[in-house]
Order: C-alpha cells, then structure tokens, then sequence
C-alpha cells in the first residue's frame, strides 16, 4: 500500500519536472530575447531604413516585407485550403485516390521548409520568370502552409454536427448550399484558428524565403508584387552571418528577433483569444 | 379509397452494404391521416421513414430496389432530384436540431435557400409557421433570440415549424418526442393531432401509447418486414398477426 502510493508520489514528481522543464525553457528563450532586444528598440528602429551598411537605422523595410509576404502567402492558401478540405470531408467517398491525397498532403507537412525553398526557385522564379519577388515567396509560402489550413479546415468541418447537415438537406437544400450556409460558417473559428497559425508559420520562415523573395538590403520600399523585399528572419540570418559587422550588429540582430517574435506570438494570441471567444458563443 | 394515398411503396428492399435492412414492404399512406411505424429497435421502421424523402441517400453504400411512389412518380427515378423530393416530404428528426442561429432565421432557411425573397413574404411565413407549430405566443417577443436558448420541447417545435415553411405535403416525424419530457410530449401529440387537418403524418415511435393515441393507421415492422398494418385501434385491440400480439403486449421487444 505504501509503496503504491510512493509510486504514484514518484509519477506526479517526475511530470511535474518535466512541465517545469518545459515552461523554463520557453520563459528563459523569451526572457533572453526581450533582455538582449529591447535595447535597440526604438520609434527610428520601428520606422527607418537600415543605413550605414546595416549597423545603424531600423528595420521597417523588413517588417513591412515580412507582413506582404505573409498575406499573400494567406490569400494564396486560404481558398485553396479550404475548398481542399471541403472536397475531403464533405465529397470524397474514400478509395484510393482520396487516400494518396491524404498522404501527399501529410507528406507536404513532414517537408523541410529549404525544399519548398528550392522549389520555388526553380517554379516560379526561373521556370515561370517571376523572378525573386514578393509573389514568388508567397506563392512558396502559401505552399508551406497548405497542409496546416487543410489540416485544420477539415477538422473544423468534420466538427460541425452531422445533424446540422440532415436538418439543411432534410428541409430541400441542396448539398452545395448546406455546406455554403451551414457547414462552412460553423466551421469557420476552426479553419480561422488554423489560419492564423499558418500564419505565424510563414511570418517565421526564412529558408523559403531566401531564394525567392527576400532582399539582402533595400531601403526601397516595394511597388508591386514583383518587387524583392526585406523580411525579419532573413535579415537575422544576414546580419548574423553574412555582414561585415557580425558583432557590431548583434543588437540589431536581438531586436529584430524581438519583433519577430512578438508578431508571431501576437499573431498565436489573437487566435487564441477569437477560438475561446467563439467556443463561448457557440451553444452546440 | 386508393385516390386518397400520398404516398406509396411498392416491393421496396433496402440494403446498407451487404445488411438487408427493408424486405419487399409495399406499404401506402393516406392523405391528411397520422401513420405510426412500431417495431423493435433495428427493425427498419427508420430505415423505411428516411428512405420516403431520400435521407438514406446521405449514407455511403445503401442501395434501394423497389418504387417509392409520390405525386404520381417514383422518387427513386434517377430523372428525380432529391432536393425536390425532399421540400415536399419534410422531416423532424430525433433530436431537436434548430441551427445556431436566431428563431427567426430557423424558419426562413428553407425557404430563403429556394426562393422566397421577400422580406414581407418570409415574415408572414414565419409567424404563420410558429402558430402552426403553437410556438408562436412563446416565442413571439424574442425571435431574434438564438434558437439554441429555447427548451428541448421548444426547439422540436421550432423544428416542426422550420419544416412547415417549406409547406411540404407530408411530415416525416423519427421519434421525434422520444428526447423530451412527459409535458413537451404532450404539446407534440396535440400539435400532431391539430397538423394531421393540413398535412400527411408519418411518425416513428418507440412508444406504443403514443401511437396508439395519436395514429390513425399503424404499421409493425419486425426484421425489416411490415408484418402488420391496419387501423390503429385494430392493431392494438385485436391484432391479426401473433407477432404483433406478442410485441404489443410486451412479449418480446
């Protein structure tokens, strides 16, 4: 008796340590960066250009270009995510050719984000000539965050009540119809949710990115979706490896991170905040 | 007497998958009657009433042989839509299952969907269809109200109106009390009894009190046969068939 009750004394222990590892390693990050960040961020640092090779000015020209990117990586894959997910879930009878769906969508998940890197290159940069430019990192990053929106869509709509579905059909609406005016809204906290966290996905990529759209420096700001751009995490990358001044621009390097991971995280926070609002008010 | 039938089937088999669920049932329903399916569970009493608007169409691997006649023609004549089929035939299902949406938008969903436009048009229908359903005096005042606040009764009510507004010919009803309480029972069966003047009823029930207070004509199905179908106080009274006598007097079932 004793020693069962030690046993399960012994298990509380050992899960609690590991939450504790967990939640320390996530604080300490977070603390390290806003330490090491918060120094060089200032309104100049917000909203200037970066001048004098790099080490001095701000970042806006990157902000600015991480955001284009990440919204045309969102309008890219939100429509063709979900209509993938309606044709999974509310179509598609199964057999083979849903299942190779299926995997290659899983698959697309599992690939390292330098591949889609590569293949945007030799798609849309060389073999379609859009060149390096805002819609070729789009495009590659709406590739990259296809399968998270599929994911997340079409478990949104497997979510929605089967008897929702049986009500609108059983009045004589049609199937299109009930999945326009029906499934879909109630499906939409979900699919939004999964979203939003594709977006911080691609806010955060850089290896997608690096041949595709990003700029090593350009204090123009972009005209058109054929433009290169400056984006927060290639201009870590840069300024921490490839500069002249690695160690002069370390602050530089700390506050864009900070930035970047204060978008992202705003980003996952604002997701949060719309799914416990919506599960509130959902009544089903 | 055969002038009077809405709708009829005719040596209809049904099959989920592999599993005979209906076996050759040739079955006809009368106009402006309540018609109760009895049986065990499993017997295909539901089966019979999903199949009377296409419901079954929704599951994967069924497959019907037979005609179901409606209107004159088999509903089961690939020429046929479903979707047409089903705005005539309306159907309350076992758990209430309003949208969550407000009252109002309950009711005018069908109709808005194939057609009704006009905003004077949808009004009237609503409340014309919540004082068919005796919904309307409750919930007059707080139609723009989420329906998913109302009650159990309420909401099965609601159902019934929200079907209603598509002004079908016939209600198909899958035990459509058997989630409530005694009293909203009560509301039902006298609204089913207030209905059957305007509509063709056809209920599902697991209780045989209710189908023997409210149906005209009751059919019992065992192991998907229609073993008997006469006049509700015949079944019940003086039942031709020994296992519906058994089943009646809670020998098996």
């Amino acid at each position: 008796m004793k020693w069962r009750y030690l046993k399960q004394q012994l298990f509380l222990v050992a899960v609690r340590i590991s939450a504790l590892i967990i939640a320390v390693a996530i604080g300490g990050f977070l603390v390290y960066i806003f330490v090491n960040g918060i120094g060089a961020i200032s309104w100049e640092f917000l909203t200037q250009p970066p001048r004098d090779s790099m080490t001095k000015g701000g970042i806006m020209p990157a902000i600015l270009g991480t955001f284009y990117l990440t919204a045309g990586a969102i309008i890219i894959a939100l429509p063709l995510g979900v209509a993938s997910a309606i044709y999974l879930s509310e179509y598609a009878k199964g057999g083979v050719v849903i299942r190779v769906i299926r995997i290659g969508v899983n698959c697309l998940a599992g690939v390292p984000s330098i591949v889609f890197g590569l293949f945007g290159l030799g798609l849309f940069v060389v073999f379609l000539h859009f060149g390096s430019c805002i819609l070729s990192g789009a495009l590659t990053l709406g590739i990259l965050i296809l399968p998270t929106i599929i994911g997340a869509s079409e478990e949104a709509l497997k979510g929605v009540p089967q008897t929702f579905r049986e009500a609108s059909l059983g009045l004589g609406v049609s199937k299109w119809q009930t999945i326009l005016r029906t499934v879909l809204p109630n499906a939409l906290p979900g699919i939004l949710t999964g979203s939003i966290l594709g977006v911080g996905r691609a806010a955060g990529e850089t290896a997608p990115i690096m041949f595709t759209a990003a700029a090593f420096f350009t204090a123009k700001l972009p005209t058109s979706i054929f433009d290169e751009v400056m984006a927060l995490p290639y201009h870590v990358y840069v300024l921490a490896t490839a500069g002249t001044h690695i160690e002069e621009t370390r602050p530089i390097q700390y506050g864009t991170v900070l930035v970047l991971v204060a978008l992202v995280l705003g980003v996952d926070l604002i997701a949060i905040i719309m799914r416990s609002y919506i599960r509130k008010n959902k009544g089903w | 007497m055969r002038d009077n039938n809405v709708i009829e089937t005719k040596n209809v088999n049904f099959y989920y998958g592999d599993f005979k669920a209906l076996t050759d049932v040739t079955m006809n329903f009368e106009r402006n009657r309540v018609t109760a399916l009895i049986g065990p569970s499993g017997c295909g009493k539901s089966t019979l009433l999903r199949l009377l608007n296409r419901m079954n169409d929704l599951i994967a691997g069924t497959r019907v042989e037979g005609e179901v006649i409606f209107d004159g023609t088999n509903i089961y004549d690939p020429q046929i839509d479903p979707v047409d089929v089903r705005r005539k035939i309306g159907m309350v299902f076992q758990k209430p299952n309003p949208f969550p949406k407000s009252i109002f938008n309950n009711i005018i969903y069908g109709p808005r969907l194939s057609g009704t436009k006009s905003k004077a048009e949808l009004e009237a229908l609503v409340e014309k269809s919540l004082r068919q359903a005796s919904l309307w005096n409750e919930v007059k005042d707080i139609l723009g109200q989420s329906a998913m606040m109302l009650s159990g009764g309420q909401q099965q009510r609601l159902c019934i109106a929200r079907a209603l507004a598509m002004k079908p010919e016939i209600l198909l009803m899958d035990e459509p009390t058997s989630a409530l309480d005694p009293i909203s029972t009560a509301k039902i069966e006298e609204l089913i009894e207030e209905l059957k003047k305007d509509y063709t009823i056809i209920i599902v029930t697991h209780n045989m009190q209710q189908a023997a207070r409210i149906s005209d004509k009751t059919g019992f199905f065992y192991i998907g046969k229609l073993i008997e179908y006469s006049p509700t106080e015949k079944l019940f009274t003086t039942p031709s068939v020994k296992q519906t006598e058994d089943y009646i007097t809670g020998r098996f079932g």
